[in-house]
């Protein structure tokens, strides 16, 4: 007789979506007002008469049947979406006509069509990840908050502000508009960072980060399932989702503590979700696009199939962020680049790579930047110089996790 | 044995989703208790809290039911225990306590 604790969470997307579909999107808080309404239902049903067998069914009706309520209410006075066909007006077809909208495989694409809605390039790209966060996966706003480290009022803001920019269009994205795959580029952007806000993120709960984490991979599994969307770089994508999320349960311990790459117990990886990516990986590539995710996925992979750091391929990692340098420049790139050639070549030239990037002031407030200098240097043999690298790297962590990590790294220099 | 009637009333509403959730999972293992040690006969229904009013001799028909809302009845349950004291006695394991409602305790007519 236990609900999942996500089930709410879960079917609220999906709810909200075919919802949006029928009240249109200028309509984005009545349709959420509904999902509202038929949760506290729910929960005031369920106290008394216990837990359906179906919950998540359940929960689709009453939204159903409250839609209906709506429309038969407000048909005369508000103005729903475009798409919606007429023959709602009718009282005889009212009911079979939202019948089909809440057809599984219809729900399916409704929720696909709010992702790409939400993705809209006037928004942000920050503003597009809340609002997936919200919509599509069901996320509170004290929730977003958390997992950006941001003040509840100032995500409340951010998706009260998106959500009118939404409201200018009266239906979701349509999946066969031509500006499809310009949506869908951001799209997979949205979800990346949906997943390193998880993986790298900065909020301290592992619980949080992993939940992210799991949402990314869950949409972008969506984009699999839909063929349009199913790219060499959306399977590129999802490997390296799949490789990264394979290292978690190594990467922070149950004390939300972080372990880095090298020294992480490789025994915990997922050997399961490592096949998954490699699968996904050899699925990416065809044809001639070569995305910043195949690169990153290959880089991953390589990582996944060595035993230790020390039997890690680090000449074919340097190779892969030359390209990825090529394709993608950035400090951070070159930056880990740099990292890579000190595995492969020693601390000197690794260092020497550092100090050559172009916009190494743009790494300032970066604080694994000053600490790639401290491990460096502190394998170079000077301590001194390494222990102010890590001092300075803590100062400016960005969260108690990070700083606890730095912290311990510059007083391993005096042992 | 005999049967009582518990009349919910009142409790606030959660603010978020997985309050409500935890909320609902407390009665769903209280009314599961009552059923295992017997004391269950109808879990009841709960109740909309909108409703109408008739009174009078003119049948006057008025929005309602007007009570606070704190008294406003949210449901109801019948369960048969020893007497009424027993019945008040299992009532107090009921989660609306946490949520400032109350139970009302009634015994149903014997012959």
């Amino acid at each position: 007789m236990i609900v999942d604790e996500h089930l709410f969470r879960r079917e609220s997307g999906r709810m909200v979506a075919t919802l949006t579909r029928i009240f249109g999107m200028h309509n984005l808080g009545l349709a959420e007002d509904v999902v509202q309404d038929a949760f506290c239902r729910a929960l005031e049903t369920w106290k008394l008469r216990g837990v359906p067998d179906n919950p998540a069914a359940w929960l689709l009706k009453a939204a159903k049947n409250r839609a209906i309520d709506v429309l038969r209410k407000e048909r005369k006075v508000r103005e729903f979406s475009p798409e919606l066909d007429k023959r709602h007006e009718s009282e005889w077809t009212l009911v079979p006509t939202i019948e089909e909208y809440f057809q599984p495989t219809a729900i399916k694409d409704d929720l696909l069509r709010m992702m790409f809605s939400c993705c809209d390039p006037r928004l942000s790209e920050a503003a597009q990840v809340a609002l997936v966060l919200h919509l599509v996966c069901g996320f509170g706003t004290a929730e977003i908050a958390a997992a950006f480290l941001s003040g509840k009022a100032a995500i409340e803001k951010r998706i009260s502000r998106a959500k009118h920019v939404l409201a200018g269009a009266k239906r979701l994205f349509d999946l066969t508009d031509r500006d499809f795959s310009v949506r869908l580029t951001a799209v997979r952007r949205a979800l990346y960072l949906l997943f390193n806000e998880g993986y790298h993120g900065a909020s301290r709960e592992s619980v949080v980060r992993t939940e992210l984490c799991r949402e990314a991979m869950r949409l972008a599994g969506l984009l699999l399932d839909f063929a349009p969307a199913a790219t060499p770089a959306t399977y590129a994508l999802c490997a390296l989702m799949r490789l990264h999320a394979a290292r978690l349960p190594a990467r922070i311990d149950a004390a939300g503590d972080l372990t880095p790459l090298a020294d992480q117990d490789r025994t915990l990886w997922d050997a399961s979700l490592i096949k998954e990516g490699q699968r996904l990986l050899e699925r990416s590539a065809v044809g001639s696009d070569l995305s910043e995710y195949h690169i990153e996925a290959a880089i991953a992979a390589v990582h996944a199939s060595a035993a230790s750091s020390r039997e890690t391929d680090w000449m074919e990692i340097v190779s892969l962020y030359d390209k990825l340098v090529a394709l993608q420049p950035s400090p951070i790139v070159a930056l880990n680049r740099a990292i890579a050639i000190a595995q492969a070549d020693g601390p000197a030239p690794g260092l020497a790579e550092i100090r050559a990037i172009a916009d190494a002031d743009r790494l300032a407030e970066y604080p694994f930047y000053h600490a790639a200098i401290g491990e460096l240097e502190l394998r170079s043999g000077n301590v001194a110089s390494a222990r102010k690298s890590f001092q300075a790297a803590a100062a400016v962590a960005r969260n108690p996790t990070e700083r606890r990590f730095l912290e311990r790294r510059a007083s391993a220099c005096d042992s | 044995m005999s049967d009582f009637l518990y009349i919910y009333r009142g409790g606030e509403r959660a603010n978020t989703p997985e309050e409500s959730e935890k909320v609902m999972q407390r009665w769903v293992a209280w009314m599961t208790e009552l059923g295992q040690k017997g004391h269950m006969k109808d879990r009841g229904q709960p109740l909309e809290s909108e409703g109408k009013v008739v009174k009078g001799k003119q049948k006057v028909v008025t929005d309602g039911p007007y009570a606070e809302t704190k008294d406003v009845v949210g449901g109801y349950t019948l369960v048969e225990a020893r007497d009424l004291a027993h019945a008040a006695e299992l009532a107090k394991g009921c989660p609306i306590f946490e949520t400032g409602g109350m139970v009302e305790v009634r015994p149903v007519m014997e012959m």
